[in-house]
């Protein structure tokens, strides 16, 4: 008899997991001191979609995001995908230290959450956070999540204004606190699938060097961003 | 026989018992027994902290028990108190913020690859958060711990163990040279009121060293470190 409805109760729970649609309060922090996020694209969509696999090659959407900061390619992936998506909560670059909030009303079926935004100044660097599976019960989850590299574009360091998609370097530092005159760190990435990103180099020489960055402003350690997610 | 009902017995026999042994404790005397003063509700917490870093050695861990507030926030500016174990290594006014209920001290600095016990308790007050901070004292303005971190619902016996990452208070520049490396590497200033970087905590990019093309740094590749910075096991003992 117990078994029985225990049996029913696993079932019922299981089953309000599937069907229920959520409210979704997603907040993002920004954890760097010396690193900008362009217009964060934030989405909550079925078990088979994903903005992008760690050992596997990025999309071309992927690419325009990390290059470029451009969105507008994951967004209307997202779209066709039916999700959820809030794209640029903040209203533009999320500085460094800043946090912002999204609200995202979830169909039934968009059971995994995703965002992503490219990191500047780097040549295609971004925060991301790839298919987290939404827990169906109430409450608020804060984890933090780590810096890839989209490995589509060399890590030469050189800020030209580059953001499109195969043009080399880094399209600007919007902090201004970047050099100018740097040679270039590299002009090959040995890595062409997303990856850890292995940090920037940087160099303490702002009018020359091998870099366009500084050594003690752009350089970080993982975790770059904190997530809170509270399930209504 | 059910379970229940066997447990029935139990709690039963229990009751018995110790009334019993309460009343073989009671006085015979035929004047009212006086009544005790409550015993005090110990709340204690022992704190174990190993430095995982190469060669950074930590200032002495600093760990409060506070109902409210919080020693840092991402993006804010840092408090003086922060401000002056971020940069000098001493806690001493981080102990002494008006929000602590009760604080101890490490007696000495946390050297890497070594471990220290710490035990800190309260009376009668249930206190629901724990945070801990060092600096990185070879550093212009790092530090580590935990902020504000809820122990309200830890029982007896049980243990929370963390990992942290570093911070950097953003209160002086990570320039590295020697003259502003109050550690061993640099032997040079701790605590200046100035304010000479961006003035908000976030998290620390780690050091950059001599080796690796900061070439007025005090600091080697002996020197760089990477998250997490410290380990952490807090266990409540009463």
């Amino acid at each position: 008899m117990k078994i029985i409805q225990l049996a029913m109760a696993v079932g019922l729970t299981s089953i309000s997991a599937i069907t229920s649609a959520a409210q979704l309060e997603v907040s993002v922090t920004n954890l760097t001191q010396g690193l900008i996020y362009t217009p964060l694209i934030i989405g909550a969509h079925t078990s088979d979609v994903s903005l992008f696999n760690t050992g596997q090659v990025a999309s071309s959407q992927l690419q325009a995001m990390a290059e470029g900061g451009d969105i507008s390619g994951l967004a209307t992936m997202l779209t066709t995908a039916n999700a959820d998506i809030v794209e640029n909560p903040a209203a533009g670059f999320l500085m460094p230290g800043m946090s912002t909030t999204a609200m995202l009303d979830t169909a039934a079926t968009n059971t995994h959450l995703s965002l992503t935004a490219m990191l500047l100044p780097t040549n295609d660097g971004f925060v991301g956070l790839n298919a987290w599976q939404i827990p169906s019960e109430a409450g608020t989850y804060t984890f933090t999540i780590n810096a890839y590299d989209a490995g589509t574009e060399a890590n030469d360091e050189i800020i030209n204004g580059g953001g499109a998609p195969g043009v080399p370097g880094i399209p600007g530092a919007p902090g201004g606190d970047a050099g100018t005159g740097g040679t270039g760190v590299t002009t090959t990435e040995a890595n062409s699938t997303v990856h850890i990103h292995r940090g920037s180099l940087g160099d303490d020489d702002l009018t020359g060097g091998k870099s366009d960055l500084d050594n003690s402003v752009h350089r970080w350690l993982n975790p770059v961003a904190r997530v809170t997610v509270t399930v209504m | 026989m059910n379970i229940q009902n066997k447990i029935s017995i139990k709690m039963l026999l229990s009751v018995l018992l110790s009334s019993l042994l309460l009343s073989a404790c009671s006085d015979n005397d035929d004047e009212p027994a006086p009544t005790p003063p409550p015993e005090p509700v110990v709340y204690q917490f022992d704190v174990s902290v190993t430095n995982l870093t190469h060669a950074q050695p930590m200032s002495p861990v600093a760990v409060l028990l506070h109902n409210e507030g919080q020693l840092w926030q991402i993006g804010s500016s840092a408090s003086v108190a922060l401000e002056t174990l971020a940069e000098s290594g001493d806690n001493s006014a981080v102990l002494a913020e008006t929000m602590v209920l009760a604080q101890t001290s490490g007696s000495e600095v946390l050297m890497p690859g070594t471990t220290q016990m710490l035990s800190v308790m309260i009376e009668d007050t249930a206190p629901m958060m724990l945070s801990l901070a060092s600096m990185l004292v070879n550093t212009n303005d790092a530090f580590t711990g935990i902020n504000a971190m809820s122990i309200g619902d830890l029982a007896v016996g049980e243990s929370i163990s963390v990992q942290t990452s570093s911070y950097d208070a953003g209160t002086e520049k990570n320039s590295e040279q020697m003259a502003t490396i109050p550690g061993p590497a640099g032997g040079g200033e701790g605590f200046n009121a100035a304010r000479d970087d961006v003035d908000f905590v976030a998290m620390h990019g780690g050091v950059v060293s001599v080796d690796d093309g900061l070439m007025l740094s005090a600091l080697t590749q002996a020197h760089r470190f990477d998250n997490p910075t410290l380990s952490i096991t807090i266990t409540r003992t009463e």
